[in-house]
Order: structure tokens, then C-alpha cells, then sequence
């Protein structure tokens, strides 16, 4: 059993944060847009941790009370971008690196912390900043490197939320971890076809283990899928007789069709973006189960011929 | 699924590119910078500095013209629209030195700007070498 049903976590506060593109995209309520890629830093690492530093600030600004531990993670090299944020505030830190799938990785971290009582409040922290993601793991920013149609960009943004025990409107009510899912892909530009599988994986082991059916949830959420892979997810359920009802992938949609951004939007911040800023602001599902997917794509290994593995976590959330 | 059948799979889904239409645009934007090649050429040869001295000063004003356009944040969206018709001529090959450059500028000179500026052109530069003197070599031995 991986999966964990939660009776007292709660979603207590949120804060995004992102760059222009994203605000230009169908983001609806932004709670901050950055003038530009570099936010008044020296570089665009400095940036994303002045990016995160922000965001906490603004929640810890709202928020009066003790936090226990702050969980979080980026895509950059050893997570630096994080450590250094957080290194700022005199709070107990663990590092996660899930990639994409990183925000559901320290929500499910926290829920099982808190539904233990082994601590109160935590805050979460995840980000990414599409020229860091694209000088550590693709080429030179300036270099401009043609995409194809299938390939995915980095969203730019910080995304702070506080998950606690105290209630709230939105409720954590269950998660599942999932495990890693490889299917030989080893093309660094198909990345929703090299996460879809883990997607599927982790899908089919929340409603097993659980014993929850698909249509308990009135929207599943998938992370970075994009057009190609979600599309790919859906032949994968047809074994298993699940035919999604509602699904929204966040990188398919955080970007308008005329930004023309090949297959959509990647990165940690994608999902927490679209929930936080266009999905809950619509009001329209109740009951979401959130897919975060994360490819664990490390430049040097595929450069020596070896595939890229994927994780899935999910969580599911309740709008009280 | 097996990993075989998974890659059908993505296959199916999976757009094309469109190499026709790839191959065109790089046909035509490369010729484009091949025509202000000759017109430097021609300009140059004006000065009667000779045919050989004409064709290196070309070179290094293709050079400098896209070095600069990188510099200046313009070459990198050409380079996403018109690809391989700017990537293959030497204005790819400057693009490429100075992008890098750029990127890690901040990262110190020794440890970030020299150690990473041929991160990209340090293959074609290696290779480079490699096949002229494969070349030079079967010249010499075949009397061309």
C-alpha cells in the first residue's frame, strides 16, 4: 500500500508567481508577474531564488503562525535554487527532487505529516525558470535551438502554498505515491511520451488501492503531459476500462494555441500554475485528483544511450 | 505493454515533422545568407586586396554581422524560425561561440566563460581538424 487517505490536512494558503509569458497564456489570477526573466538579480539562478524568496515571504507575510518545515524543490542541478532560498529562514527543510511531480511529492510529504500530528503547519515551496531549465538541460539561451512540435517549455514561476490542519475550503483528502515507470523512450523532446506511462501507472493504483472508481472525481488534473502525451495516457487506460470523463492536462492549457509553444508548458510550477491561477478560480469541479508527473531526465545519462524514467504521485483535493 | 509496443504507440501519436517544409526554409533563408557572401565578396574585391584575403574578410564579417545579432537577442529567434539555413553557414557556428559565451559570462572567465565557450563548436572544431588533415593526408599520398 502506497496510498494514504487524510482526514484533518488542509490547503490553507497559496501564492503564485510568474513571468509574463505565463500572465500572456490562460492564467486567470496571477497573484504576481515579474517584469522580466531576470527580477532585478545578477542572473537567472539568482533570479528563480529571489523568484522563491518572494513567494515565501508573501505567504509567510499572511500567515501568523508557526511553520513546522518547509518541503520543496526546483529542476535545477542539486536543487540549489531552493537550498539557497530557503537558507534565508530559520526553518527545518527537506529538499525533494521529483521534477515535474515535485509539487505533489511535498504535499503528500506534508499531508502524512500532518494527518501523523507530526507537525502542524508546513509550508511547500516549488519552482522553475524556463532559461535555467533550458541552459542546464538543452543549450545556450541565446542560442535559440529549434523546437519540434512535440517538445514541451519550461514555465517560468514560483508556487508557496500552506498545508495545515486547520480547515480550510480546500482539503487534501488522499494521496498515492507512485512508483518509476521506464518505457525506453529516450527522446529528450517527447517528454509527455516518456511520462505518460507513469501517469497511467499511478492513475490505476490510487483507484485500486483506494477502491475508488473514475468517476468519484469530477476532474483529473494531469501535470505536464502535454498534447502528445495526454493522448498517449488515454490509450494507455483503455486496458484497464477507465475512460476519463473530465481531464485537463496543466501544460496543455497554461499556454494560449497562438503563443505557438509547440506541445504546451513543462516544469514543477505548471501544475501547482493551472490549479491555483485557472482551475479552482473557475469554480466548476469539486472533487480534483491532481496527476503530477516528473521525467527524471539527467542530460549525461541519456547522452550514454540510457532511457529516461518517469514518476507519477497523485493527490486528490476537495473544494469545501 | 511491452517496450516495443509502447513505442508504436507513441509513434501513432507523435506529430511529423515536416521535412519538406524544414528542408525549403533552410534552402532558401541559408541562400540568403550565401547572396550577402558574395555581395561582401564582391564589395571587397573592389579593394584589389586579392581573391584569398577577400574570401577570409567575408568569412569574418559573417562572423562578426551574427555575433553582434546574437549579442543583441535578434539571431536566436532567427534561429528558431529559419533553422538549419542559419545554423549550417559559419553565421551558426559564431552563433553558437557567442550564445555560450553569453551564458555562462557570469559563471568567472577561467571557470566559466573559457571553460564553456565551445561547449556547442567544440565538435565541429575537433572534427573539423580531424577531417582536413584525413584530407590532406589522402592528397598527399594520391598526388591530387
Amino acid at each position: 500500500m502506497s496510498s494514504y487517505t487524510y482526514n484533518n490536512v488542509y490547503l490553507k494558503d497559496y501564492y503564485t508567481l510568474t513571468s509574463k509569458l505565463e500572465k500572456d497564456g490562460n492564467l486567470k489570477q496571477i497573484d504576481y508577474v515579474m517584469e522580466d526573466y531576470y527580477f532585478k538579480a545578477k542572473t537567472f539562478e539568482q533570479s528563480e531564488i529571489k523568484m522563491q524568496q518572494f513567494v515565501i515571504d508573501k505567504i509567510l507575510s499572511r500567515f501568523n503562525k508557526n511553520i513546522d518545515y518547509i518541503i520543496g524543490g526546483d529542476l535545477t542541478n542539486q536543487i540549489a535554487v531552493t537550498s539557497y532560498s530557503v537558507s534565508k529562514y530559520p526553518i527545518p527543510f527537506l529538499g525533494l527532487y521529483g521534477a515535474c511531480s515535485t509539487f505533489n511529492e511535498s504535499l503528500i510529504i506534508a499531508a502524512n505529516m500532518i494527518s501523523k500530528k507530526l507537525a502542524k503547519n508546513i509550508l511547500t515551496i516549488t519552482s522553475s525558470h524556463a532559461l535555467n531549465a533550458e541552459k542546464q538541460f538543452r543549450y545556450p539561451v541565446e542560442y535559440g535551438a529549434p523546437k519540434p512540435e512535440r517538445a514541451t517549455i519550461t514555465a517560468t514561476g514560483a508556487v508557496s502554498t500552506i498545508v495545515s490542519d486547520e480547515p480550510s475550503h480546500l482539503k487534501v483528502t488522499s494521496g498515492t505515491i507512485g512508483k518509476i515507470v521506464d518505457y525506453g523512450i529516450t527522446d529528450v523532446f517527447n517528454m509527455g511520451a516518456v511520462m505518460a506511462p507513469a501517469a497511467a501507472d499511478t492513475l490505476v493504483k490510487h483507484l485500486t488501492e483506494l477502491k475508488k472508481s473514475i468517476n468519484d472525481y469530477d476532474l483529473i488534473l494531469t501535470g505536464d503531459l502535454g498534447a502528445v502525451g495526454s493522448q498517449i495516457f488515454k490509450e494507455l487506460l483503455k486496458p484497464y476500462n477507465i475512460t476519463l470523463k473530465k481531464h485537463i492536462d496543466a501544460g496543455e492549457i497554461l499556454y494560449k494555441k497562438e503563443q505557438n509553444l509547440s506541445s504546451g508548458s513543462s516544469g514543477p510550477a505548471t501544475m501547482p500554475l493551472v490549479l491555483f491561477t485557472k482551475i479552482l478560480k473557475e469554480k466548476k469541479y469539486k472533487k480534483i485528483l491532481l496527476l503530477a508527473t516528473g521525467a527524471l531526465h539527467c542530460p549525461t545519462l541519456v547522452n550514454q544511450k540510457l532511457s529516461i524514467p518517469a514518476i507519477c504521485h497523485a493527490v486528490s483535493l476537495e473544494v469545501i | 505493454m511491452k517496450k516495443e509496443e509502447y513505442k508504436k504507440l507513441v509513434k501513432k501519436y507523435t506529430p511529423k515533422d515536416n521535412k519538406f517544409e524544414n528542408a525549403l526554409i533552410a534552402f532558401v533563408s541559408g541562400g540568403v545568407v550565401g547572396i550577402l557572401g558574395v555581395f561582401i565578396y564582391q564589395i571587397l574585391t573592389m579593394f584589389e586586396i586579392g581573391e584569398k584575403t577577400s574570401t577570409i574578410w567575408t568569412v569574418i564579417i559573417l562572423v562578426l554581422i551574427a555575433s553582434f545579432l546574437t549579442s543583441m537577442c535578434i539571431f536566436d529567434k532567427w534561429v528558431t524560425k529559419f533553422r538549419c539555413g542559419l545554423i549550417v553557414p559559419i553565421t551558426g557556428f559564431a552563433h553558437s561561440v557567442t550564445s555560450s559565451a553569453m551564458d555562462y559570462k557570469q559563471d568567472g572567465l577561467i571557470t566559466g566563460l573559457g571553460a564553456n565557450i565551445f561547449k556547442l563548436a567544440g565538435s565541429v572544431i575537433i572534427y573539423g581538424v580531424i577531417s582536413a588533415y584525413v584530407l590532406t593526408l589522402l592528397a598527399v599520398i594520391f598526388h591530387v
